[in-house]
């Protein structure tokens, strides 16, 4: 189900000349608007003119969470208070939150994403939706919250906790649809089945998830558990909140963005410079239409790819991949960019399950080594040696092949590599500095 | 001691085959000091006997195989203790000891295109013969044409309690 049937299908030529409109305008305000910003531009050189194509788009200045934290609370806010009506936080784990504010077209605007993101999940008019996101100052309880109401459907603003009084709701209430974390889905259903609650009785069809990341095996255990159908939703306060992209219930393989207000890119991270489609690397996001709260290339440090292919849905939206990781966790290995994500998914490949393993990358002499450590569960094991290094060797040759670089794959013993927290400690990079 | 000759006789055959297979632990071990010992010593806080053992290593991993008296609560306390363990199944086998008795057996084997994956001896003696495991690629065809051929091939019972 298509919300907004002539945004979501647009030929490319006609989003592209849309999103140029936009994005010049986007310069014109922050230059004037911003003095952060209209800092940036000097320093770069630039003025808001310059910018004639999409193409241009690479010679803007970046914006960082650090820059959020400089001009907290609302420094870099494009509009006079009295015309903003909402405003949210992220939870700053260390130091001062990142502050956001919205005005009234900013919250109807996102009000309509969450509307076809629902859509895209098969919501409408008549679903009852149970609202699991907490409410407050993080986005994720109010933003689907105005959304489910703007789209004409049922919410019920449970927000997050008492898990043993939302059962009784989920029993009670016949909700169709659940908003929620991918883990607190997976929470609900343990303790249904404590209290003796059969989740395939319950009416509930399909899940929105995000707000953490998650893996294709966790989609495919919250299905089987839950009985429903779980999409993978992405989102962030900096940009908006959630309602950035959402997968469809057709295709299920990556996030359509709602490219009409969202320009993204993917750079390297390493070097700031663009990647190809395809290609893993850090998602950049322009604000095209935010009022409040706009912002310029806004560095996510989330590893995804796009991919610019036509969906069967019919959205003409570019897809991006689950977020993959963080960037600040990428390794640069004889040059190569290396992300955890990837060797875990060439693990996974090889060995069919969530694997427990360590990266080690060292220096000899002139040269980076990579080391992967692996511990041996039983389905792994065999008591030929011969078996053992079959299995190093293929492990060996999907990274060379996959990620482009050698490693030395080296089998331990179960629960050898330390976990801190329940969580293993998946680098450690042993080079100078 | 001296043990009953078993003979397979057609239709019960299967059976004997069945009854003839040892159940063999084997350990995953990195090749680090003091693991070795660690198996032994967890084994032997547990009164299990370890009846026949070998070594497999590289330079980084080792498998270790054995043969003990009490298989189930073998794999219990070592997977208690953190060990990835697996099954496999092999064969004791009687090789008399004169010049050229384990050649006879691998000649009867390799004249029938059976693979030997690996084998080692046995702790004890049977009398005057020894007794050696081994890992075939092909488990029933190879007991089958080794009690044609006369080789004497102890049950697991036996192996146990040897
Ligand atoms: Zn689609």
């Amino acid at each position: 189900m298509i919300f907004n049937e002539e945004f979501e299908t647009l030929p490319r030529e006609a989003l592209e000349a849309i999103q140029l409109r936009r994005l010049k305008a986007l310069c014109e305000r922050l230059y004037a608007l911003v003095p952060f910003y209209r800092r940036k531009f000097d320093e770069a050189g630039l003025k808001p003119g310059d910018i004639r194509s999409l193409k241009d788009l690479p010679r803007l200045p970046f914006t960082t969470k650090q820059d959020l934290r400089d001009n907290y609370p609302f420094g870099l806010f494009a509009v006079p208070m009295e015309q903003v009506v909402r405003i949210h936080a992220s939870s700053g784990t260390t130091g001062k939150p990142t502050v956001v504010g919205y005005t009234q077209r900013d919250i109807k605007t996102w009000s309509e994403l969450i509307a076809r993101t629902l859509a895209a999940a098969g919501v409408q008019r008549g679903d009852i939706v149970h609202n699991a996101y907490g409410y407050g100052l993080f986005t994720g309880g109010l933003g689907f919250h105005y959304g489910i109401e703007y789209l004409g459907a049922s919410v019920i603003p449970v927000s997050g906790g008492n898990t043993r009084r939302q059962i009784m709701l989920l029993q009670d209430f016949g909700p169709t649809v659940i908003t929620c974390t991918p883990s607190f889905s997976l929470h609900l259903y343990d303790v249904a089945k404590d209290m003796g609650v059969d989740f395939a009785k319950l009416r509930l069809r399909v899940g929105i998830c995000g707000a953490e990341p998650w893996s294709e095996a966790m989609r495919q255990e919250i299905e089987r558990k839950l009985g429903i159908d779980a999409l993978d939703i992405y989102g962030l306060s900096e940009v908006m909140g959630p309602g950035v992209s959402v997968e469809c219930l057709e295709a299920k393989n990556g996030l359509h963005m709602f490219e009409d207000h969202f320009l993204p890119e993917i750079i390297d991270p390493d070097t700031l410079e663009p990647l190809p489609p395809g290609q893993l690397g850090e998602l950049v996001i322009t604000t095209l239409t935010k009022e409040a709260f706009p912002v310029l290339r806004y560095r996510t440090r989330d590893i995804s790819m796009l991919n610019p292919e036509p969906c069967k849905c019919g959205r003409t939206l570019v897809r991006m991949g689950r977020i993959q990781g963080r960037s600040d966790d990428m390794l640069i290995i004889r040059g190569v960019n290396v992300f955890p994500s990837q060797i875990e998914a060439v693990l996974m490949e090889v060995q069919g399950v969530e694997p427990h393993y360590q990266i080690v990358v060292d220096r000899v002499g002139q040269m980076d080594t990579l080391e992967v450590r692996v511990e041996v569960d039983e389905a792994a094991f065999s008591d030929e040696v011969r078996q053992l290094q079959h299995l190093e060797k293929k492990i060996e040759h999907n990274i060379k092949d996959y990620l482009g670089v050698s490693a030395k794959v080296r089998l331990v013993e179960p629960r050898s590599i330390p976990r801190s927290e329940g969580k293993a400690q998946r680098v450690i990079d042993n080079r100078k500095k | 001691m001296r043990l009953r000759p078993l003979q397979a006789g057609g239709g019960i055959r299967h059976d004997w085959e069945e009854i003839m297979k040892v159940e063999q632990i084997s350990v995953f071990l990195e090749n680090k000091a003091g693991r070795l010992a660690e198996v032994t010593k967890v084994l032997g806080e547990a009164k299990i006997n370890i009846r026949a053992l070998s070594l497999a290593d590289t330079t980084d991993f080792g498998i270790l195989r054995l043969i003990v008296d009490q298989y189930d609560k073998a794999r219990e306390v070592l997977k208690q203790h953190g060990f990835t363990v697996g099954k496999t199944e092999v064969v004791a086998i009687e090789v008399p000891d004169r010049p050229g008795g384990l050649a006879w057996v691998l000649q009867i084997l390799s004249e029938s295109d059976i693979n030997v994956e690996y084998m080692y001896a046995f702790v004890q003696h049977s009398g005057k013969n020894a007794v050696i495991i081994f890992r075939f690629d092909n488990l029933e065809k190879a007991i089958e044409l080794l009690q044609k051929q006369g080789v004497r091939i102890y049950t697991g019972e036996e192996v146990y309690r040897l």
